[in-house]
């Protein structure tokens, strides 16, 4: 138990994807100009994370080690990711036509977000099980949301303030990122290894 | 807290408030000016209907424009004379409209039309009161001259409090302090009247505690009037501004808030001015109509500041000649106090309903550039709406309406405060003017697209409409044909075959059917 | 060889499985079309080059058409919809006009001839008249278009600005 909490705090904060680790910077950068879309960005990929983080674990434990295929590993994870993400894509449509206008073609492009093959590559080095997978997955996707949601509304202000103008727009967006990033460091003495 | 208060608003400053400088001295008459000047543009945006023409001989009461609904209060000329003309003047509305006016030359004769008819005491009731108050034209004398009586209107429920508002917060102004102390009678007796009308269980007058004399004069005239009066509770409320407007009254007066978005009428109370009860007291009584009103000339910029009597359009240089004249030529004229008083640039511009003061100053130097905001806070420590000024600011100046909106931007009540205290010297209030013109602008564009999609969507659906009856009767006509000819055609075509069959000629081809 | 026969019938079957969901998850109809014209100044003018705001509206929402095509919305127009549509704000592109003080049509009746040329003209049907029969335009219907102007064959109509609530953010 202990030890799973571990690992859900560990992936969410001390070693947050976006910030820490330096994946997924492309939506991060591209679907945080409003605080709505961004937090249905990071559900969207919450969920598609953890399921394809748990899928892919299951395709790596039951198909490829018996198999002996390890050398399609990357194949087999980008196609159980696009699966994943096209489905994501269809309940959202149907859900949210307007989310998923405004997403446009960041949706479908979960399926390049490094983060996201990046988490089912690591639980592989990492030999986590399939619960410490889905913890991983779930607490890395969480740790995303918190970082997009924040960036969003952290940018929402920036719209407002008085900006020099060589600054404006994806300049300071990414200053802001560098100095969540620094902040997020002081994460590092969370936890006791 | 005094005895009657049962609660407090929150922010609000304690001003100095330069009070001596006009109430040393009793009411005088103004005298008549030679022109009055009468603008058309009422509360509600809309010009009030002309009732008058150029050349036309008026009395003191005639009716000069408006009076059509309860919202378009009629407008009397205020003395005797000839209409000379009509005049565009700039004045001083925050929310646009125009400017158009009646100018009067008066004769100085100051003849009047007899009074409205007298009201028997015993026969009133809240309809004829209300009659006679919109007919005597009289408006909310406290500066924001909204018709007396669709306000009453306004609420679906009874009104169980009546509160009559002596409590002049602002500083410089003392136009209701002179009037408590020498007519606290006709106050008391309006406030008997009103009362009765509208047959409320609670009903208080409430001063500021820097009116010392006018706190006297309504309790000696209270005990005066016996036990009619005795219902009356008269109130002092502690002096910091703005404890004199309606939605900061209210609290500290009965513990109960006006929900935004509402009036004061919606829970059950009214809150009249002072100089407004004394004057429905005037015109149920004597059948005065609402022509004149009392006047501060304050200032340092004025040799003699004054209470003064006005005619209503009493151009503002005659007033200010009448208090001694200006001081130095340079100087700076507000209608209104210095928190919310409106500067005008000329004093050619006359006094209207809304006006209660006149502020000229000397000017002290040039006006303070703004700087950016520190986010200091102290705005919000002052607001007596409990805004955030702050946030209303930063949202204005990125020009993000509905942020503002969501910071209720429509509950600001424009005091001032927030202006007094910041320290960047950000004119806030003027920001969120013009946030609320264009909230008003936006909204007001919207109701015309609306429409104006209706409208092309009902003229969408005619032309479909009328596209679909040509080809349905296009289809008729052509099948009716293949059907064969109506009988009419073939009587036509028997007709003519016959013809050339009688004159020897070949028959004509088959190519009509 | 085996791994390669199993993954790929593994793919198939994902595949099926995807074609199953998006038949079961099939979406009817696009509110997104109302949301952006909700936001259009409905002149009915052509402007932007297509015949009236919902044709408009609807070519935003396929993608077809910029946001920066309505001179009567304006720049505030175009800003609006690129907050829905979540893209960058710009100005309105001269291509397609310029933005013009809020005005309505005024026919000049000693000119007019009668001639109705201009009634199916309106897309508002803000003209009121018949033939031979003088016209005359509805202020409070007219929205501004012009698109009469072109229409009247002895130029009796002018354009008189309106008195509007001022909006002091559109002129900064």
């Amino acid at each position: 138990m202990k030890h799973t909490l571990l690992i859900l705090v560990s992936s969410m904060l001390v070693n947050n994807l976006v910030l820490v680790k330096f994946l997924g910077l492309c939506p991060f950068l591209g679907v945080s100009k409003r605080q709505e879309t961004a937090l249905g960005m990071g559900l969207a990929t919450t969920f598609v994370l953890t399921l394809s983080s748990v899928l892919s674990h299951v395709a790596q434990t039951y198909l490829l080690v018996p198999l002996h295929a390890e050398y399609l590993r990357t194949i087999v994870f980008i196609v159980v990711i696009a699966v994943v993400v096209q489905f994501t894509e269809q309940v959202i449509r149907k859900t949210s036509p307007l989310l998923s206008q405004v997403l446009g073609i960041y949706l479908p492009l979960i399926t390049t977000n490094c983060a996201v093959l990046g988490v089912a590559l690591l639980n592989v080095q990492a030999s986590h099980t399939i619960i410490e997978s889905f913890m991983f997955g779930f607490g890395a996707s969480l740790g995303f949301t918190l970082v997009l949601v924040l960036f969003a509304g952290i940018r929402e202000r920036l719209e407002g303030a008085d900006v020099p103008q060589p600054f404006r727009g994806s300049a300071i967006g990414l200053i802001t990122a560098g100095l969540m990033s620094v902040a997020f460091m002081g994460f590092a003495g969370l936890i006791k290894s | 807290m005094s005895a009657g208060l049962v609660g407090s608003f929150p922010g609000g400053l304690v001003l100095e408030g330069h009070k001596s400088l006009s109430n040393q001295t009793p009411i005088r008459p103004a005298g008549l000016p030679a022109r009055l000047i009468f603008p058309l543009r009422q509360r509600n945006g809309e010009d009030a209907p002309l009732r008058v023409s150029v050349g036309d001989h008026v009395l003191r009461g005639s009716l000069i424009a408006g009076g059509t609904h309860l919202m378009d209060p009629p407008i009397y000329a205020s003395s005797s004379g000839q209409v000379m003309a009509f005049e565009d003047h700039d004045l001083p509305h925050p929310y646009g409209g125009s400017n158009r006016c009646v100018v009067i030359e008066t004769d100085g004769q100051d003849e009047s039309l007899p009074p409205l008819p007298l009201m028997d005491a015993e026969t009133y009731s809240p309809e004829s009161l209300l009659q006679r108050i919109h007919e005597a034209g009289i408006v909310g004398l406290g500066g924001a001259a909204f018709p007396t009586a669709a306000k009453w209107l306004k609420g679906e429920a009874a009104i169980h409090t009546l509160i009559v508002n002596g409590a002049e917060c602002e500083p410089y102004i003392t136009c209701d302090d002179l009037l408590l102390r020498e007519r606290a009678d006709e106050v008391l007796r309006g406030t008997m009247l009103l009362s009765r009308c509208l047959d409320c269980s609670t009903i208080l007058i409430a001063v500021e505690s820097d009116m010392p004399e006018a706190h006297r004069a309504l309790l000696d005239t209270k005990t005066a009037l016996g036990a009619q009066a005795a219902a009356i509770k008269i109130v002092q409320v502690p002096a910091r501004y703005p404890a004199g407007g309606e939605r900061q009254l209210i609290p500290m007066l009965t513990g109960r808030e006006v929900p935004s978005g509402t009036v004061p009428a919606a829970i059950g109370i009214l809150c009249q001015n002072v100089a407004t009860v004394a004057a429905i007291y005037r015109s149920v009584i004597w059948g005065e109509r609402l022509d004149s009103r009392i006047v501060t000339v304050t200032g340092d910029g004025v040799k003699t500041p004054q209470n003064l009597e006005v005619r209503l359009g009493t151009p503002l240089g005659f007033l200010i000649e009448q208090c001694g004249d200006y001081v130095t030529p340079d100087r700076q004229i507000k209608l209104g106090g210095p928190m919310m008083g409106h500067p005008v640039t000329r004093d050619t511009l006359p006094v209207t309903r809304s006006v209660n003061t006149i502020l000229v100053t000397t000017t002290v130097g040039p006006t303070p550039t703004p700087q950016p905001c520190i986010r200091c806070g102290a705005c919000v420590d002052v607001c007596p709406t409990r805004l955030l000024p702050q946030q209303l600011y930063w949202h204005a100046q990125a020009r993000q309406l509905q942020a503002t909106l969501d910071q209720h931007l429509f509950d600001c009540i424009e005091c001032g405060c927030c202006d007094v205290v910041c320290p960047s010297h950000i004119s806030l209030v003027h920001e969120f003017r013009q946030a609320k013109q264009t909230a008003l602008a936006r909204q007001q564009a919207n109701e015309r697209a609306a429409h104006a999609r209706q409208r092309f969507e009902a003229r969408q659906a005619r032309k479909l409409r009328e596209q679909q009856d040509r080809e349905t009767a296009a289809q008729q006509r052509k099948s009716s044909l293949s059907q064969g000819a109506s009988p009419k055609i073939q009587e036509a075509l028997e007709r003519a075959r016959q013809k050339r069959a009688s004159r020897h000629l070949p028959p004509a081809s088959e190519d009509a059917s | 060889m085996l791994a390669i026969l199993v993954l790929s019938l593994l793919f198939a079957s994902f595949g099926w499985l995807l074609g199953l969901s998006s038949k079961h998850l099939a979406v009817q109809g696009d509110p997104l079309p109302n949301k952006i014209d909700a936001l259009l100044p409905q002149t009915q003018c052509g402007q932007c080059g297509y015949p009236g705001c919902r044709p408009y509206a609807e070519a935003i929402a396929r993608g077809e058409a910029d946001i920066d095509q309505c001179p009567p919305g304006g720049d505030a127009c175009v800003q609006a919809l690129a907050e829905l549509l979540g893209r960058e704000a710009k100005s309105v592109n001269p291509a397609f006009g310029t933005e013009k003080p809020p005005a309505v049509a005024f026919i000049d009746e000693p000119r007019c001839i009668g001639c109705a040329l201009c009634l199916p003209a309106c897309p508002v049907d803000a003209i009121l008249g018949a033939p031979k029969f003088m016209h005359t335009v509805i202020a409070s219907e007219c929205t501004g278009c012009e698109l009469c102007l072109p229409a009247c064959p002895v130029d009796c109509i002018d354009m008189k600005p309106l008195a509007a609530q001022p909006d002091p953010w559109r002129a900064s």
